[in-house]
Formats: structure tokens, C-alpha cells, sequence
């Protein structure tokens, strides 16, 4: 019963999405107030009727009703709790129904948070948030409904994919989503703009903040996925240009551009078309992850649905979207002339060369995700684009970028002079250089990569330091640090991301050029030696886990007879779905990561081991937690919250 | 192709894991071990979705990484190598497409696209500059009202 009413609330939400979609652009476009703010009470009911819809969903996994086919195929009653709720969003069906959530979720607050919007603007981003609501709902409701029944349940199900029975995969998926569907507002407010027929720097500020929680949260889904891959993929590999990593990237990398423009529109009105034309394409590149996660075109380690009339359903939606407001954007192209005016050096100059940069590396991305498809289509050819090639074609623009980014930080606006950018950098380039000669004096073996790695990181953590320092004015020490404490949460938020993106450079290629791999055959008792770590297998054991059957081993891990740790890699199989994962033991530290993992028993009784010692691990999602942590800094700006200001109180309720 | 790739992919994995690089596939030399894995980081799992043979469990990929280092033994360099095995497998096995042919497009698109872009940039940010015919253009009474509004005045 729960299940029928779930089902009817999606459908009533599909109505309701209508009337959100139609009502508030007709009232806007014949200037109907009554007719406009309909727009928020239906974006409100919208999200009361699938988060409905969502929770009967939950329900019935959590009761494990296998008279519904999605419960059937991926839950077991055998499975722990928190699984049977994760597994709601770990398929097609269910993960889509999270996303619809999640957009009627958006579309709701900015009725909220938007009481200061003009109202024709407030009701066209309501209206256009409506229509992609529209087209997801009649997506799930033709071709993928979550609420089927059979006819005859089993009496038991066939379990969740045994990889997607973690906690980090658990709730990698929900923020990826916050992330895709968040930047949807951004394209509203994009749209919206485009009807409107006016772009001005109060747009370029309400935008922003929307953009970068959905920044945010993408940068938190996108680093959750890699520390997944990480510990479980069994060799410590954080990232792997797989299609479906790539899906998630290409918008990260414009949600970044389109955040760093939208501050050009606010201070100085320009760059207004390329925002524009930004916030489409992020939102479009949104769409085309879903598309390659769901249509399964491109194969990849996570793709779930391979159904080609899905996939030809979401290039419908693709190409109605990305068509109709690129063609909007053609017709309007001329209403935003930009205002500013500045010198070829400037604060302005250095952030279209920041767009520029992360435009093209996106636009590479791109181009070899779809390589492998092009190829085919156009002349027969089957061939594959991997790691190699992305690591080839797309480090040097973020070796670029990291290269300007101090420099830019620092620059003026309007008008400024190179060498004035540069002179209170030198020390932090100083540092770098010397860092960077350091690791090439210590470090055996040749490679560049380290140590330009780290002068790299150093240059960008350090010159974020002098940037927020410089601002801090002149004078005494303590009147410096005073000042510091009252800067904008803005400048403090710039500061900790921009830090954070130089620890992630820098950690990433500290830990692919200084890692050690050791794979040998070990005996039970035995003890062998890896970059002065002592390491005994002590023991190997079967272990009954509650859905699954597990070979558990035992190492002692001691440098200079003294314990450091014990570990416990693992090998399982889950019998229901008949398929092994490994659980690799790893014991975390600030400047490295031992990584160990027990494969197969030998002939002669001894045991394949694999162990690594991988430097600053932990590093490369520091670095992503100290961005998203900016990012969360700078949205708790009062700049943004006046612009939320007059609607307080409201705040209040949207914060239950 | 693919609807052929995806249940041999499972029946590798039903076989049992075979974790990537085995003890006993290493080589003695550890110059030609270092090659061979040089080698394989550049060549894919063909049952496997986007892994390298070095990554990859299934027992293919286990057959490719002892073909690589046996062409090794042989003698053969990286080069013949690699050409040993897209002779038999095609270019598919290739994870870094080869620098020719039509695949230059696809190296070629990035650096392209940023002089493209570079040069649309360098002729904004210009023009920019000599736009210096607009006057800025003070705000009207509604929209200065609007803005005090806002920032709290």
C-alpha cells in the first residue's frame, strides 16, 4: 500500500511539475503576479511528493518487499541495514528517483533563499528548475519506474553489487548528485537571464552561491570516489580517467571555471555571455555524465544501466535542453555587452585565462571520453583512450594553471603590473624552488615528477599564504594579524581552496612518483622487509562475515622492533551475488599510507602478498577536503547571506 | 563487440580472482621486470572495463602480462613488443592511442582548442581595453535605490 501511494506521489509530482513549469513562465512573460507566485508553492508541494515518493521507496527496501522487482534485484535480506537504505540509490531506478529528489530539493530552495530576486526572475528560474523536473519524472515514469511490481515475489533477493557494500560508496553518489543537480540552478538562473534579457552583476552574485554549493559538493562526491577506489580497488590507484570519473569531472572542472567568472560579472560586468554560456554547458556536461553512467555506451567500472532506450531518452532530454537554451543564447547574445572595462593585465585578464585553462582541460576530457565512440562511428575503428593519454594531454594545462594561479590572486583589478604581482611572491617562489631541489637531492631515481610536483603545490599553498597576508595592509605585526581576522569570509574562503588545489597537486604527484611496490609469496610465520617497515604474515583465517565468506590475514607491521600496526587484509566472496572483492588493510598516516593486500594461496601453502608504501596519501583528499572547505567559507559570506536577507525567516524552515 | 566483452568479463571473474601481478610472473632482471611493467600500464584487460593488464584480476589479462615478458626474454624492444600484441589483439588493446592517423585529432584537439580559445581571448581582453568609448554609465534612481537596498543602507 505504502509502495501504490509512493508510486501515485511520483506521478501527482510529474503534475505538479507541469504547473510549475507552465504557470510561472506564462504569468512572467504576461506579467501576472498571481500567475508568478504559483511558481513557489508548487516548487514546495514538488518536493513534498518525491521525498514521499523517496521514503516509500526506503521503506520497502528496508523492509526487504520483494514483490518489487528493484528490491528484488538489489537487496537481500541477509544484507546489513545501512546497505538495504544505500542500496535505494545504488541502481538505475532508485538513483534516479534521489536525483528528481534532489532537483525538486534545489528548486524549493530557491523559492526560499530567493525572496530578494526580482519576481519575474525568481518565477522564470522556478519555471525552467520545473521543466527539467518535467523531463526527469516522465524519464523515470516511461522507462525506468522504481515501483514495479512481480507478479510472484521470491523469497529472497539477489543482493546489492558486492563493491557497492561500503561506506564510502554509500554515500558517494548522494553528494555527486547535490553536485550534477545543483549546477541545474545555475543553468535556471542562466535561462531565466536569457528570457529576462538582462544580465548585471546582481545576477552574477545570485548565481554564485548556487554554483558553488554545487561546487562543493561535487568536489566532496568526486573525492569520496577516488578515496573508494583508493582502498578498495586493491592496488591503491585513486584515479583511473574512467568514463564514469571523467562524467563527474568535466562539470567539476566548469562549475570551477563558472565560479571564477561569475566574480567578473559581479565586480565588473563583464565576461557576462561566456558566464552565460558556462552555466548551460556546465549543467549540460551534468547531463552528458548521466548519459554515459546510464546508457552504458562508454563501458566502465560503474556503469549500471545499459539499456540503449534510456539512453536515447536522455539524449532527448540532452538535446532539448542544450538546444533550446543554446539557441536562446544565440537570439540574446546581444543584450549582454559587457560594461568594465580594464588593461590586458589585470584581476580580469588573469580569470579568463583561469576560464580558459579549465575550459580546454574540460574540453579534453571530453574529447577523449568520447574518443573510443567517435572512432568507431566515423571510420570503424575500435580503439581505447586510457590513463596514459590523460595524463599526457591534460597535466600540463593544470601544471599551467598552477603555475598563474598565485600570480592572478594577487593581480588588481582593472589595471595592474606584473612585477607588482610578482614582487610579494618571491618568497613563496623562493620556497618552492628550494623544496623542489631538496626532493631532487633526496630522491633516488630521476624523475621530474616529484620534485616539480611539490615546487608546484608549494608555489600555490604558499602564494595563497602571501595573498591573504598582503591583504592583511602594513604596519606592526599585531595590527596585521588583527586585520586578518576581520577580512571577508570571502577572501579566507579563496584563500583555504586555492591552498587546498596546491596540496592535491602536489600529493598526487608525490604519491605516483615516490611509491613502493613490493609482490611476493610469503609463508605463514614468515617476515620480510619493505621500506623499513617489518612485516610478518602472522596467520591467515576464514571468517564468516553476515553475507559474505571471507579469508582474513593476519600482519604485524614493526620498524626497528618497535609495533607500528596490525592489519587485516581481506578477501571476500558474497555467495548471493557469486562474486569476490578484496579489502585491502591500510594503515593511515600523515606522510604515508602502508597499504597491504593478501591474494591467493600458493602451491606450497605460502601466500601471494601485496604491499605498498605510498607517500601523502592522505594528502590528495586533504587537499579536496581543504577546497570544499573553502568553497563552505566562502558561501557563509555575509555578501551572499544579504542577498538571502530579507527572506530570514524562511531560512529557518528550508534548514528542517 | 561489447555484448561479446561483458559475460566473458564476468566469466573471468566467476573463475576466481587472480590478483593483478603475480609473484611468479616477475622476472630475475629486475631492468626487464621494470620494462614489462612499463609495457603493460599501456596495454588494456580486453574482458575488463578500462583496466590495464597490470591492474586487472581476470585471467586474460594474466595470459597478456606473461606474453609481454616471454617477447622480453625473446629480446624484443618495448616497440616490437607492443606491436606484437596489437598484431594480434588490434589497436583496442592500446590504452595511449597512437600519435597517427586520424587519432592525430584527438592529440591535436586540446592544443588546437586552446590557441583557438587563447586567440578569442587575447581579442577580448584587447578590446577591452580600447572599448573606451562606453562611458561607464551611472546607475538610474530605481536601481541605486535597489542597491542600497541591498547592501543594507
Amino acid at each position: 500500500m505504502i509502495v501504490e501511494l509512493g508510486h501515485f506521489a511520483l506521478i501527482l509530482a510529474l503534475c505538479v511539475a507541469v504547473v510549475q513549469t507552465v504557470v510561472p513562465l506564462a504569468g512572467a512573460h504576461l506579467r501576472r503576479p498571481g500567475w508568478m507566485a504559483l511558481g513557489e508553492p508548487a516548487a514546495v508541494i514538488q518536493v513534498l511528493l518525491i521525498g514521499f515518493s523517496f521514503a516509500a521507496l526506503t521503506y520497502a527496501f528496508v523492509v526487504s518487499d520483494f514483490s518489487l522487482r528493484l528490491v528484488v534485484a538489489n537487496s537481500h535480506t541477509m544484507k546489513p541495514m545501512i546497505y538495504k537504505i544505500s542500496g535505494v540509490w545504488g541502481n538505475h531506478e532508485g538513483s534516479l528517483l534521489l536525483w528528481a529528489l534532489i532537483l525538486a530539493l534545489f528548486g524549493a530552495c530557491v523559492a526560499f533563499f530567493g525572496g530578494n530576486l526580482p519576481p519575474t526572475l525568481r518565477a522564470r528560474v522556478i519555471g525552467v528548475q520545473g521543466s527539467i523536473g518535467v523531463a526527469f519524472l516522465l524519464f523515470m515514469l516511461l522507462t525506468s519506474n522504481p515501483f514495479l511490481r512481480l507478479e510472484v515475489p521470491p523469497f529472497n533477493g539477489q543482493d546489492l553489487n558486492p563493491l557497492l557494500q561500503d561506506p564510502g560508496l554509500a554515500f558517494h553518489p548522494p553528494f555527486l548528485y547535490l553536485g550534477y543537480v545543483g549546477l541545474s540552478v545555475a543553468f535556471s538562473f542562466a535561462v531565466a537571464a536569457l528570457i529576462e534579457g538582462r544580465v548585471d552583476a546582481a545576477w552574477g552574485r545570485w548565481v554564485r552561491p548556487w554554483t558553488l554549493a554545487a561546487w562543493i559538493f561535487l568536489t566532496i562526491g568526486i573525492a569520496l570516489g577516488s578515496w573508494w577506489a583508493y582502498y578498495e580497488l586493491g592496488w591503491g590507484g585513486f584515479w583511473f580517467w574512467d568514463p564514469v570519473e571523467n562524467a563527474s569531472f568535466m562539470p567539476w572542472l566548469l562549475a570551477a571555471a563558472l565560479l571564477h567568472s561569475a566574480i567578473v560579472v559581479e565586480k565588473r560586468e563583464a565576461l557576462k555571455a561566456w558566464t552565460i554560456l558556462l552555466a548551460i554547458l556546465a549543467f549540460g556536461f551534468s547531463l552528458i555524465g548521466t548519459f554515459i553512467v546510464r546508457s552504458g555506451v562508454l563501458t566502465s567500472v560503474h556503469a549500471f544501466a545499459n539499456d540503449p532506450e534510456r539512453g536515447v531518452f536522455i539524449l532527448l532530454i540532452l538535446g532539448i535542453f542544450m538546444g533550446g537554451a543554446l539557441t536562446l543564447f544565440a537570439l540574446r547574445a546581444g543584450v549582454m555587452e559587457a560594461k568594465g572595462i580594464f588593461a590586458p593585465v589585470s584581476r580580469e585578464s588573469a580569470l579568463v585565462a583561469n576560464n580558459l585553462i579549465l575550459a580546454v582541460s574540460c574540453f579534453v576530457v571530453f574529447v577523449g571520453t568520447i574518443w573510443p565512440l567517435v572512432a568507431e562511428m566515423l571510420w570503424g575503428q575500435t580503439l581505447s583512450v586510457g590513463e596514459p593519454f590523460f595524463n599526457a594531454a591534460f597535466t600540463p594545462f593544470m601544471v599551467v594553471l598552477a603555475l598563474i594561479l598565485p600570480v592572478g590572486a594577487l593581480m588588481p583589478w582593472k589595471r595592474g603590473r606584473i612585477g607588482g604581482a610578482l614582487r610579494p611572491l618571491w618568497p613563496a617562489g623562493v620556497l618552492a624552488v628550494a623544496l623542489m631541489a631538496l626532493a631532487f637531492a633526496l630522491q633516488t631515481g630521476g624523475s621530474a615528477l616529484g620534485p616539480v610536483g611539490l615546487a608546484l603545490g608549494a608555489w600555490v599553498v604558499f602564494g595563497a599564504i602571501t595573498e591573504i597576508w598582503t591583504r592583511s595592509g602594513r604596519g606592526a605585526l599585531a595590527g596585521r594579524f588583527g586585520r586578518l581576522t576581520r577580512l571577508p569570509r570571502g577572501d579566507w574562503g579563496k584563500m583555504v581552496a586555492h591552498a587546498g588545489f596546491g596540496v592535491t597537486v602536489f600529493a598526487c604527484s608525490a604519491m605516483i612518483a615516490w611509491q613502493t611496490e613490493d609482490i611476493r609469496t610469503v609463508n605463514i610465520g614468515e617476515t620480510f622487509t619493505m621500506r623499513g617497515y617489518d612485516i610478518t604474515l602472522a596467520a591467515v583465517d576464514r571468517v564468516e562475515g553476515p553475507n559474505y565468506l571471507s579469508t582474513m590475514a593476519t600482519m604485524i607491521v614493526e620498524r626497528d622492533n618497535a609495533p607500528v600496526a596490525i592489519l587485516m587484509p581481506e578477501k571476500r566472496v558474497y555467495p548471493v551475488a557469486n562474486m569476490p572483492t578484496t579489502e585491502a588493510a591500510i594503515d593511515y598516516g600523515i606522510w604515508r599510507d602502508l597499504y597491504l593486500v593478501i591474494g591467493d594461496a600458493q602451491q606450497n601453502g605460502s601466500w601471494a602478498v601485496r604491499s605498498y608504501h605510498k607517500p601523502f596519501a592522505n594528502w590528495i583528499w586533504g587537499g579536496a577536503i581543504l577546497m570544499a572547505l573553502g568553497g563552505a567559507i566562502s558561501l557563509a559570506d555575509r555578501r551572499f547571506r544579504v542577498a538571502a536577507g530579507a527572506r530570514r525567516r524562511s531560512n529557518a524552515v528550508a534548514a528542517e | 563487440m561489447r555484448r561479446i566483452l561483458l559475460p566473458l568479463a564476468l566469466a573471468g571473474f566467476l573463475a576466481g580472482p587472480a590478483l593483478a601481478v603475480q609473484p611468479d610472473e616477475i622476472l630475475d632482471d629486475p631492468a626487464l621486470e621494470a620494462r614489462a611493467r612499463e609495457i603493460s600500464r599501456d596495454l588494456r584487460c580486453l574482458v575488463c572495463r578500462n583496466e590495464n593488464i597490470d591492474d586487472s584480476d581476470a585471467g586474460l589479462a594474466r595470459d597478456l602480462r606473461l606474453l609481454v615478458r616471454e617477447r622480453l626474454l625473446e629480446g624484443d624492444s618495448n616497440r616490437e613488443v607492443v606491436d606484437f600484441i596489437v598484431d594480434r589483439y588490434g589497436e583496442y588493446v592500446l590504452l595511449n592511442p597512437r600519435r597517427e592517423g586520424m587519432n592525430l585529432l584527438l592529440w591535436l584537439a586540446g592544443p588546437a582548442m586552446l590557441i583557438l580559445g587563447g586567440g578569442v581571448s587575447l581579442v577580448y581582453i584587447r578590446r577591452r581595453r580600447t572599448d573606451a568609448t562606453l562611458p561607464d554609465t551611472p546607475l538610474s534612481p530605481e536601481e541605486q535605490k535597489r542597491l542600497d537596498q541591498i547592501l543594507d543602507r
